[in-house]
């Protein structure tokens, strides 16, 4: 015990969670990163710029979105770990280049810092208007994953994870953050295991997948023989275009989605704070979770029996803990700063009724504000 | 070395229409890659959208990368800065590099991009149906502009000399061998370099513009190209209708 007392955490640091992306990043192994300037995202991208050329990366001011986006697809290809970090208005642009990536399996990461909107908003401000975007943004149909971090110490932690999922599933993963936490300063303990996933090399194997499994192939890479075809049209499993035959294109919206939807239990992470007896639960995520978080505390101190379900995964999403809970609880309600994105998913599950408390002007939901609602009869 | 192994023979013939000058310059980038003896295995060719997207992708044994609509140049730069090592050839069309794309163009250009970008110009957009292109030129017929093209129309390479590039060059598919010649130069070219091969799309451009025959059209680009230095490319100053045509440096 004395022995475990001595220990100190070499490793703890205070930063905000800007930083924590950087530094998660890099943990994972990223060796690209190709961006824009935007606030509140930035700083990520001046950091990056310090820290990329010293870890024997690359780093490169694009000269908009869309081309960020591009450059990290084209050196994903090219063997690299790449990431690019933006907020809401820089995501939109990337949305037909995210397609392609989701079409051409090519594993990355997007760091969303978002801000209020719609367009160019309150840019210095909180919101979480992007659950939508991110879902369904690009065209087409397809899933997708998105990491949704509470703290600095989780935006650490999942930008690492991040990139371990973009290289399983090969495909891009969002990790979703908000200007509070991305100027919240914290300590962190930088001394996490972090799963890396390497690239195999590999040759002569069908480079967009088994026709009969459907499972992600290993990620290829240009310059190793391989006469690689990628291409955003319908192709088949060796990359050839293909846009007029039925069975190649549902093949491939098959497979960029079946391999998450196979996954989704595994991936759609959940924490639960004092479900077992709620009457009320808050279901919230990202910084609006940690209102929700105190709001619970304070309705337990008044004798509410109030419980949080906390999305550490927004996509795919939870249904089965949602489903579940709605049976349990007397209400649910979401907090979430926009109008309702995740209210609306939750309402499609949940057999109890279901309230929310939504925020759209820039600033914080405060604790007192969501027990306001726990209160409501 | 039989220019046929540098197909991927399984994909051809070429979906390109009867009379399309890509045949040539697909065959002039092919020549010039083997004369100068590129390692074809090391080369990754990026496109665009468009039928000039079409002519590395899926023809070319080699790898391939056929990317959004007017990106390619930004795609490649990813894929050159993380592995120099790799030759970088982004061939696309007019539409995609100078009117979508034509930002991420001039950036490669200012950051001098160690790639060689060659630009089928064929003065439309031929894939969706012949409408107004940004190289369309003044007055000309086009499926939405069909009272002439009130605009004027870019010049590329003054356009690329004037951002900095270290090599610009210009030729039509009516001068195939001037077009090799400029090709091998630019693919040896340490830097940002660029050509510009003058096509013909006898499909769209050249019914509505009266040349629906294709030798039609190889004799107007004949009549159009006039000799011209870097000097008088970035003074804009070729006489009404014609062109500057050579090697820019």
């Amino acid at each position: 015990m004395n022995d475990e007392k001595k220990k100190v955490k070499p490793t703890g640091r205070m930063m905000d969670g800007n930083t924590a992306c950087v530094e998660g990043a890099l943990r994972a192994g990223c060796n690209f990163y190709a961006g824009y300037p935007i606030t509140p995202s930035s700083e990520i991208m001046n950091l990056m710029a310090r820290r990329m050329p010293s870890a024997g990366g690359v780093f490169i001011q694009m000269e908009d979105e869309i081309a960020s986006i591009a450059a990290v697809i084209g050196a994903s290809w090219a063997g690299a770990r790449a990431v690019t970090a933006t907020s809401g208005p820089g995501l939109t642009l990337m949305l037909e280049n995210i397609g392609y990536a989701l079409a051409t399996e090519t594993p990355c990461v997007i760091i969303d810092v978002q801000r209020c909107g719609p367009s160019t908003g309150q840019a210095t401000r909180p919101g979480q208007g992007d659950v939508m975007q991110v879902r369904f943004g690009a065209s087409g149909d397809y899933e997708t994953i998105a990491l949704a971090p509470w703290s600095v110490q989780e935006v650490y932690e999942m930008t690492g994870r991040a990139f371990s999922l973009a290289e399983r599933y090969r495909m891009p993963v969002f990790l979703l953050t908000d200007e509070l936490l991305a100027h919240l300063r914290e300590v962190v303990d930088l001394d996490t295991d972090v799963e890396i996933v390497e690239r195999p090399e590999v040759h002569g194997v069908p480079p967009f997948g088994d026709t009969r499994t459907n499972a992600p192939t290993p990620m290829p890479r240009f310059g190793t023989g391989e006469k690689l075809l990628v291409t955003g049209s319908a192709h088949d499993e060796w990359g050839y275009r293909r846009t007029t035959d039925p069975a190649v294109q549902r093949r491939l919206t098959e497979r960029i989605a079946s391999k998450v939807i196979k996954d989704r239990v595994e991936l759609a992470e959940v924490e639960e704070f004092h479900t077992d007896d709620a009457e009320v639960i808050l279901v919230s995520f990202g910084f609006s979770a940690r209102s929700s978080h105190a709001a619970m505390r304070l309705a337990r101190d008044a004798g509410m029996k109030a419980g949080l379900l906390r999305l550490k995964a927004l996509w795919p999403f939870p249904r089965e803990a949602v489903r579940r809970l709605g049976s349990s609880a007397e209400r649910l309600v979401v907090v979430e700063m926009n109008r309702g994105m995740l209210r609306r998913e939750v309402e499609r599950v949940a057999s109890c009724p279901v309230q929310g408390v939504h925020k759209t002007e820039g600033e914080p939901i405060h604790p007192r504000e969501i027990l306001d609602v726990i209160q409501q009869r | 070395m039989d220019i046929g192994e540098y197909l991927r023979q399984e994909v051809m013939p070429t979906p390109f229409c009867k009379g399309c000058g890509h045949g040539i310059l697909m065959h002039a980038i092919l020549v010039a890659i083997d004369e100068l003896g590129i390692d074809f295995g090391n080369m990754l060719f990026v496109s665009g959208i468009g039928c000039a997207a079409w002519i590395p992708s899926p023809h070319f044994a080699a790898d391939t990368l056929h990317t959004t609509h007017g990106r390619p140049i930004a795609f490649a730069t990813g894929a050159k800065l993380f592995n120099p090592e790799l030759d970088v050839v982004v061939i696309s069309g007019d539409g995609d590099l100078v009117s979508i794309g034509g930002n991420h163009l001039i950036h490669a250009v200012r950051r001098d991009l160690d790639v060689t970008v060659i630009m089928a110009n064929n003065r439309v957009y031929g894939m969706t149906g012949g409408q107004l292109a940004s190289t369309t030129p003044h007055d000309r017929i086009t499926a939405t502009t069909p009272g002439g093209n009130p605009e004027r129309d870019f010049d590329t390479c003054r356009l690329v000399l004037a951002c900095g590039a270290g090599y610009a060059a210009r030729y039509s598919v009516a001068e195939p061998v001037n077009l090799r010649r400029v090709i091998k130069n630019a693919l040896q070219h340490k830097g940002f370099s660029f050509v510009e091969a003058m096509t013909i799309c006898p499909t769209q451009y050249g019914r509505m513009n009266k040349m629906p025959v294709p030798s039609q059209m190889i004799e107007e680009l004949k009549s159009l190209c006039i000799s011209g230095t870097r000097a008088q490319v970035m003074a804009g100053d070729a006489p009404e209708g014609k062109v500057y045509v050579g090697e820019f440096i």
